[in-house]
This record gives C-alpha cells, sequence and structure tokens, in this order.
C-alpha cells in the first residue's frame, strides 16, 4: 500500500512531473532543431550559390586605345566596302593595342602573355563596332574590350594571387601589368548584357545563358502542348466517364506509380523509342519535350482530377436539370470551374519538367552547341543540362557561370510558382 | 510545315463553316422544322470527317513510307545486294539515303548506287506529291460524304460526342501505353544484353568494367558486368540520404503537426517547399562544389582518408533534398490521426510527448512506413546528384568516405555521347534501367498500397 500523503512519495512524484515535462520540452526541441536543420540547409545552399555566381552578371573590361589602321586590317583605304571590312583580320589590331598599354618593348614570350589577358571574343567586338561605324578605320579610339577569364577571375578577387607563381593562371609579370592597369583606371566591371543574350561557349568571358533559355522555352512549350490536353482529357474522362471496373483501377494504379518512376526511366523510353524506333532528331527540344510530357502527364492527371472532385454535384444536377448532355454538362459547366485548380497543377508540373535534366541527358541534349535554336527540330541546350555541363568543365571562370545560370533557373521557378499561387487564390473557389 | 498547317487549318475552318451552314439552310424558310442538334454540332461533325480520316493516312504514309522506298530502292540494284546481311543492307541504304538528300553530295558515287540514289529521289518526289493528292482528295471526299448526311433529324450531337469519348478514352489509355512503352523497351535491350552477359553473372557478379573491345584487334579487357558493387553503392548513398532525412523530416513533421502554431506553420511549410521544388541538378552542384570539400576536410582533420567524390557527401545532400517527402507525406498522415484519441490520451493525464510516442506515433507507423518506402525510392532513383558529386569507379566498399558509384550514376555515363546498340556496354545501361524500374515499383506499389490501406481506416 503506497501512502499518497507521506513526504517521500510526493518528492517522488514531482521529480518524476519533473522528468516527464523535461522529456517533453527535449521532444520539442528535435522538433525545432529539425526545422531550423531544414532552413539552415537552404540557407547554405542559396548563400554558396549567390555568393559564387552574382559576378557572373558583370565582366572585367579593358580600356585600350585601339588604332584601326586599315594596313594592319588589311583593307586599302580606297575600298572599304561591307564586305572586306567583315573580312578584315581584326586579331593583329587587338594585339597591337594591348601591346601598346604596356610601356617599354616586349619579348617574344611576354607578348604572348599580354595577348592570353585579352578575350578571344575582342576582334569580334571591333569587327561590329567597325561595321557599324565605318568611318573608324584609320582612328584611334579608345574601347572597352572583353578581357579573358584569367584576367576577369583575378579582377573578381576569385583567383588568389597570393599562392606560388606555378600554381596561378596569371603570371607575375601579367599581375605586374594588371595592377598598372589598374591605377591607369584601365580596369573596370561592367554588367554582361552577353551571358543573356549569347549561346554557350569555350572561353567562359564568352559564354552565355541565351541558348540555354530559348531552348527550355522550347521544349516546355512542347511539353505543355502534349501533356496540358491530353492529361485533362485523361482526368474527365476517369473522374467523369468511366464506369468503375478493373480497367479503370488499373489506369488509376499506373498513373499514381508513373508519378513515382525514376525520372532517367523516362530517358530510357525516350532513347529506345523516340529516337531508337521512331528516328526522331536527336537532342532536340521536341523529343525532350515528349519525354517530359510524359512526365508530367500524371501531375496533370491527379490535379485535374482533384479538382474536378471538388466541384460539387449540385453544378452537375443543375445542368443536366436544364437538359444539357452529360458531355455538355462536363465541357461547359464542371470542367470551367475546375480549371483555375488545374491550371496550378500544370504549372507545378511545368516547372518540375524545368528543372529536371537526367532524361535530356539520355536523348543527347548534352552537345556543345554555340547557336541559339531557331526551331523545336534543332538541337539545343536547354537551362538544367548547361548547368550540368559547366559544372563539369575544369576552368575557374565555368564556377561562377554555373551559378549565375543556377540564379536564372530560380527565378524563372519562382516566378512560376508565384504565377500558380496567384491563379490558385484569385480562381479558386471554395463551396 | 508551317505551311500545310496553315491549309490544313484553314481547311478544318471551312469544312465547319460548310457544316453550320448546310445545317441552317435545311431548316430555313419554315417555321415547324426544327435541327435535332445545333448548327455549330453539324459544323462539327463535318469538320471532324475532313480531318481525322485524311490524318490517319497522312500518318500512316509516313509510316509506310520509309519501309516502301527502302524495299524499292535495294530492289533497283539487286547486282550490289544479292550478297549482303541485313546489316549492311541497312548501311547501303542510309549510305544512299544520306547523299540522296544532298548531306554528302553524290559526286564520288558510283555507277550503281548514282542509279539507287537516283531512284531514290524520284520515288521521294513522286510519294510526296502522290500523298499531297490524296491527303487533299480524302479530305474533301470525306467531307462531301458528311455535309450529304446532314439533314433536320440528323444526329449530329451524338457523333461529336461519340468522337470526343473515344479522344478522352485514348488519351487515359496513354498512362498504360507509357508504362508498356517503358517495360517494352526496358526487357527488349535487356534481353539481348542477356544473350551476351549471363542473368547470373550480372546479378550476382562483383566485378564492373563495362569497357568491351570496340574492334577484334583492339587490346582491351573483355569487359565485367558484375552489377553488385553499383547495388551496394545505390544502397550505401541511399542509407546515408535516409539518416539524415528520416529523423529531421519525421521530427519536422511532428512538430508542425502537433506543436507549431499557425505562424510557425506558414513559415516553415513554405521553406521545406522550396527544398523540394530545388532542381537535383542544383543540389548535385551544391553537393560537388560545397559539400565534398567540406567532408574530405572534415575527414583528413580527423586523420581520416576521404576522397574527394565520396558517398558521403553526396548522400547527405541528398538527404536533404529527401526531407520534404518524408516531412509532408508524414505530416498528412499525423493530421489523419483523429483527434479522439489525442483528447483521450490527455485526459489520461499524458503529457504531449508522451501522447506522440504511444498514441499517435503507433496509429499513424503505417503511413509513416509507407513514406519512408516512397523517400527510398526517390533516393534509389535519384541520379543528377550522384552523378555529379559521387565517383564513377566501382569499388565494393561500404565506407562511406570513399568513392563509390551507383546504378543511376553508370545508365548516365554509359549511355551519354554515342551508343552503339549492339554491344554489351550500351545495353548494359538497359538491363540497370530494367532492375532500377523494378526494385521502385515494387517499393512505390508497396508503399501507395499501405497508404491507401490506412487511410481507409480512419475514414
Amino acid at each position: 500500500m503506497i501512502d499518497r500523503r507521506s513526504e517521500e512519495y510526493r518528492k517522488r512524484s514531482a521529480l518524476r512531473m519533473k522528468k516527464r515535462y523535461s522529456a517533453d520540452r527535449r521532444f520539442r526541441i528535435y522538433g525545432q532543431g529539425a526545422l531550423v536543420f531544414g532552413a539552415l540547409a537552404l540557407c547554405v545552399l542559396l548563400i554558396s550559390i549567390f555568393s559564387n555566381g552574382y559576378t557572373a552578371f558583370f565582366r572585367t573590361k579593358l580600356a585600350l586605345d585601339v588604332t584601326f589602321d586599315p594596313d594592319v586590317l588589311g583593307v586599302a583605304a580606297s575600298d572599304q566596302d561591307r564586305l572586306s571590312l567583315e573580312q578584315a583580320d581584326y586579331y593583329p589590331v587587338v594585339n597591337n593595342s594591348i601591346y601598346a598599354a604596356i610601356p617599354g618593348e616586349l619579348a617574344r614570350s611576354e607578348r604572348r602573355l599580354a595577348k592570353d589577358l585579352i578575350s578571344n571574343g575582342a576582334s569580334i567586338e571591333l569587327r561590329e563596332m567597325v561595321l557599324e561605324d565605318p568611318s573608324l578605320v584609320g582612328k584611334t579610339v579608345r574601347v572597352q574590350l572583353t578581357a579573358s577569364s584569367d584576367l576577369d577571375q583575378l579582377h573578381k578577387g576569385n583567383a588568389p594571387r597570393d599562392v606560388a607563381e606555378g600554381l596561378r593562371r596569371i603570371k607575375d609579370r601579367q599581375l605586374e601589368w594588371y595592377d598598372r592597369w589598374v591605377q591607369e583606371g584601365r580596369v573596370s566591371l561592367k554588367f554582361n548584357f552577353n551571358f543573356f543574350t549569347s549561346g554557350d561557349s569555350r572561353d567562359p568571358e564568352l559564354a552565355g545563358i541565351g541558348g540555354a533559355i530559348v531552348g527550355s522555352l522550347f521544349t516546355l512549350f512542347i511539353c505543355f502542348i502534349l501533356s496540358f490536353p491530353v492529361g485533362v482529357a485523361a482526368a474527365v474522362y476517369l473522374e467523369e466517364f468511366a464506369p468503375k471496373n478493373k480497367w479503370t483501377d488499373l489506369i488509376e494504379v499506373n498513373i499514381n506509380n508513373l508519378a513515382a518512376v525514376p525520372s532517367i526511366i523516362f530517358g530510357l523510353l525516350g532513347l529506345a523509342i523516340l529516337l531508337n524506333f521512331f528516328n526522331l532528331p536527336r537532342g532536340t527540344p521536341l523529343v525532350g519535350g515528349m519525354v517530359l510530357a510524359l512526365m508530367t502527364l500524371p501531375t496533370i492527371i491527379i490535379a485535374c482530377r482533384a479538382s474536378l472532385k471538388a466541384v460539387p454535384p449540385s453544378i452537375r444536377q443543375g445542368a443536366l436539370a436544364m437538359g444539357a448532355s452529360p458531355m455538355q454538362v462536363t465541357l461547359h459547366h464542371v470542367l470551367p470551374l475546375a480549371m483555375p485548380g488545374t491550371l496550378t497543377g500544370t504549372i507545378i508540373g511545368l516547372s518540375q519538367a524545368l528543372g529536371e535534366t537526367a532524361p535530356l541527358l539520355m536523348i543527347g541534349m548534352v552537345a556543345f552547341i554555340v547557336d541559339i535554336p531557331g526551331g523545336v527540330a534543332e538541337p539545343s541546350a536547354v537551362l538544367p543540362v548547361q548547368i550540368y555541363l559547366w559544372a563539369e568543365s575544369a576552368e575557374r571562370g565555368f564556377v561562377e557561370k554555373t551559378s549565375a545560370a543556377i540564379m536564372i533557373i530560380l527565378g524563372f521557378l519562382v516566378m512560376m510558382n508565384l504565377f500558380a499561387i496567384y491563379l490558385r487564390q484569385r480562381f479558386e473557389r471554395r463551396w | 510545315m508551317a505551311l500545310a498547317a496553315t491549309v490544313f487549318t484553314l481547311l478544318l475552318f471551312s469544312s465547319f463553316v460548310v457544316g453550320r451552314s448546310r445545317a441552317r439552310a435545311a431548316v430555313s424558310g419554315s417555321e415547324q422544322l426544327k435541327l435535332h442538334s445545333l448548327p455549330n454540332y453539324h459544323g462539327c461533325y463535318v469538320a471532324l470527317w475532313a480531318g481525322v480520316p485524311a490524318l490517319l493516312i497522312l500518318l500512316a504514309w509516313t509510316a509506310l513510307e520509309p519501309l516502301m522506298l527502302r524495299t524499292i530502292v535495294l530492289d533497283a540494284i539487286p547486282e550490289r545486294t544479292a550478297s549482303m546481311s541485313q546489316q549492311e543492307l541497312s548501311v547501303l541504304f542510309s549510305q544512299i539515303q544520306n547523299r540522296a538528300e544532298g548531306a554528302f553530295g553524290v559526286t564520288d558515287a558510283d555507277e550503281t548506287l548514282g542509279r539507287a540514289i537516283e531512284t531514290y529521289q524520284s520515288l521521294k518526289r513522286t510519294s510526296h506529291s502522290a500523298m499531297i493528292a490524296v491527303f487533299l482528295s480524302v479530305c474533301v471526299l470525306c467531307l462531301l460524304f458528311a455535309r450529304s448526311k446532314i439533314s433536320v433529324n440528323f444526329r449530329a450531337r451524338h457523333a461529336v460526342e461519340r468522337a470526343f469519348n473515344a479522344f478522352l478514352l485514348l488519351s487515359s489509355l496513354i498512362a498504360i501505353l507509357t508504362t508498356i512503352g517503358i517495360v517494352c523497351s526496358l526487357i527488349f535491350e535487356s534481353i539481348r544484353f542477356f544473350q551476351h552477359v549471363s542473368f547470373t553473372e550480372f546479378v550476382f557478379g562483383a566485378k564492373w568494367s563495362p569497357q568491351t573491345a570496340m574492334r577484334s584487334d583492339q587490346v582491351a579487357s573483355e569487359g565485367a558486368f558484375g552489377a553488385v558493387p553499383l547495388f551496394l553503392g545505390t544502397i550505401l548513398i541511399a542509407f546515408i540520404a535516409m539518416c539524415v532525412a528520416t529523423p529531421v523530416g519525421l521530427f519536422a513533421a511532428i512538430y508542425l503537426a502537433e506543436y507549431a502554431g499557425k505562424k510557425t506553420r506558414a513559415v516553415a511549410k513554405p521553406i521545406l517547399e522550396i527544398l523540394a521544388g530545388i532542381p537535383t541538378v542544383v543540389y548535385g552542384f551544391f553537393a560537388a562544389l560545397t559539400v565534398a570539400p567540406y567532408v574530405k576536410g572534415l575527414a583528413e582533420a580527423l586523420g581520416l582518408a576521404a576522397s574527394s567524390e565520396s558517398a558521403l557527401a553526396a548522400g547527405l545532400v541528398m538527404g536533404v533534398m529527401i526531407i520534404p517527402f518524408i516531412s509532408s507525406l508524414s505530416d498528412d498522415v499525423i493530421n489523419a490521426v483523429p483527434q479522439t484519441l489525442r483528447d483521450g490520451s490527455y485526459a489520461m493525464g499524458a503529457t504531449k510527448s508522451e501522447t506522440i510516442r504511444q498514441v499517435i506515433m503507433p496509429a499513424a507507423l503505417p503511413g509513416i512506413v509507407g513514406a519512408i518506402l516512397l523517400a527510398i525510392s526517390r533516393a534509389v532513383g535519384e541520379t543528377m546528384i550522384v552523378v555529379m558529386a559521387a565517383g564513377l569507379a566501382a569499388n565494393l566498399t561500404l565506407n562511406p568516405l570513399s568513392n563509390v558509384t551507383t546504378v543511376t550514376v553508370q545508365i548516365v555515363t554509359i549511355l551519354i555521347g554515342d551508343q552503339e546498340f549492339d554491344s554489351a556496354k550500351t545495353l548494359s545501361a538497359f538491363a540497370l534501367g530494367l532492375m532500377l524500374f523494378f526494385v521502385t515499383l515494387a517499393l512505390n506499389v508497396i508503399a501507395l498500397r499501405i497508404v491507401k490501406k490506412y487511410r481507409e481506416k480512419y475514414d
């Protein structure tokens, strides 16, 4: 028999209560810890990407006095039509201008070092300038030319300068010139428009995301026009017309399972059937969009069915009572009411498709493509694959490009999701 | 292409107008006559007749044309093709095709080949114009036929709705077709693979090096296709991921469902959803650039040897990616536990954590197990993180600091770039894909069944 009033019992009971409450607090802290861990992981990820990537939106320019000497260009003074200006050799002009920026006579090896500081794209920049204004020939002007990736990384502070010379890409002599140019005010960071408009390149300072953005848009477009009508039709059939039997059960189980099949398997399907069997063109937005459409389909079907289910039966009964046929009830009344939810699901499905990489690698969208694609049947890059390709490149300059491309893809995803949230809040009705 | 599409759209539209005006004309001038269906349905009916048969013929034509061309062109040069095997014939035909379509020019072709190329080109031209003629005439004939059927009592709406119903049914079959496509493509290529390599060697072999000699005179190893190191690597990385994701995801779900107020939920849930929305290629970059060097540095500070592409780094990041799956699924399951169970437990004097551990968890366990199984299937099938952060060397080890490879990494490395579909190396990717598909399918089926059964229990 326990004496509940004894001093000892009360003491033990108080101790037990304390233990139980502290266990409760601990449990609560574990939960908070889990949330903090998730938030922390997200922060570390975003910060590491942003801190690596924001510099890619700028590029280093070197102000040089360029002399468009007709003799060096190889154009006779009398014969300065468009074609000869287009075909003229601008490399020596670039090289002469950089030698001129360095005082004193340069040895052969030094010349090579000097040339390495300016981008391969500089001669193209000059050509475009001259084509725009042919009167430049024969004049000397100060031009902002794109610096090479090594100088760019040095100027942005991404490449360390306090290590042994052998471990750096920028040599001591080049550092000396760089410091001098900084003092002269020749080196500056300019916003990198080229990054948004041009395609991929072997040179990090010239590589852009434009081709990949266009390719991704084409791919998403194909994905949308294939998956949306078919997905909505399948959902309408299953929800409104299908008889309840083994077949429709099978279809349902199938859809749920397809939603959980690893994406790479869809890539294998695309490779074996679309490319090898139907001989569709490799690495194009057409095939990529078809594969992604198959992946997006379950998401759209599930979202559309959920919204169809949410439409109250009274709507259907009202329409039927007015003499509408079942098809008219569905198409004129139920489906329009289910559209906001369906569109929200579709956008979420498309945003998954935008970030999908593995199946696109399988169908050959990994080629090195410089041009911006002009149609859905041309080989093209897409954003996530471009990220993968740049991430695999060894050059230091591509690290910031990769991070910047990730920032852009995340930007697209945020916009799409905000649009989905807007649609949901603006149009969704609750009954 | 664009021109053809425009012409076709115009044709459909005009047939719609033809049908509609025909229907209107049938009742014009009379007050008593009433159409069975609205004029627009008659228009749709005619447009469907004009469009669908012609499109089907177009599809069949484009599918059969290459076959016909091949037979006729190769028959035109019997002296060249008489003693050739099927494979040589294919090569020859694609040569002819490429040259005829101007990829390489016809200049270096000999006389027989030149004849074949000419046959090809003329056939192609004839086929093209014949196709347009047939397409247009079928279009117009069907249009006229459909137009002739329109009368006051014609049930156009029924016909159109039947057609639309067929479209709906076909759309819902796409899901089944996709599954059949996946299974067939994987199984056919895998059967070809297992003609080169025995099934037991593939499943139980401990050495994986898929390099095989391209030519017979090349000095190269035969290639070993024992997939055990890949399975083990996959399991190791998935296990590390689950070690991160299960506790964190579960505790996050418990906190959100049981402790958190409205405001915390409003902040915490979107954060977890953002984690789920980040593309895997981004996680892969993060793992390779930030986490892997950190893990290596940490291990070396502790005096352990670590590879720069360690399983641990890939697994940790994959775990972070999977947290939201577990947390959102478990959150749903915990919320589905009836309030009465909680109230009963509180009434007995249990604290919140005791209620959760001893009442809610047992009730929610099947659903949570389902969520974990789904998460494992995600981890096993995840590709980009491991491709970017895990290694390529097939090491048979369970050391998380060493370099392991996974099934998905091998599929990607084998199939990226050019493939030859008769080498065991390329085909092995499909065999790996088949294993991956069946394992994830089994996990999904079991998980979905558990979750479904559990949901019904409390409804």
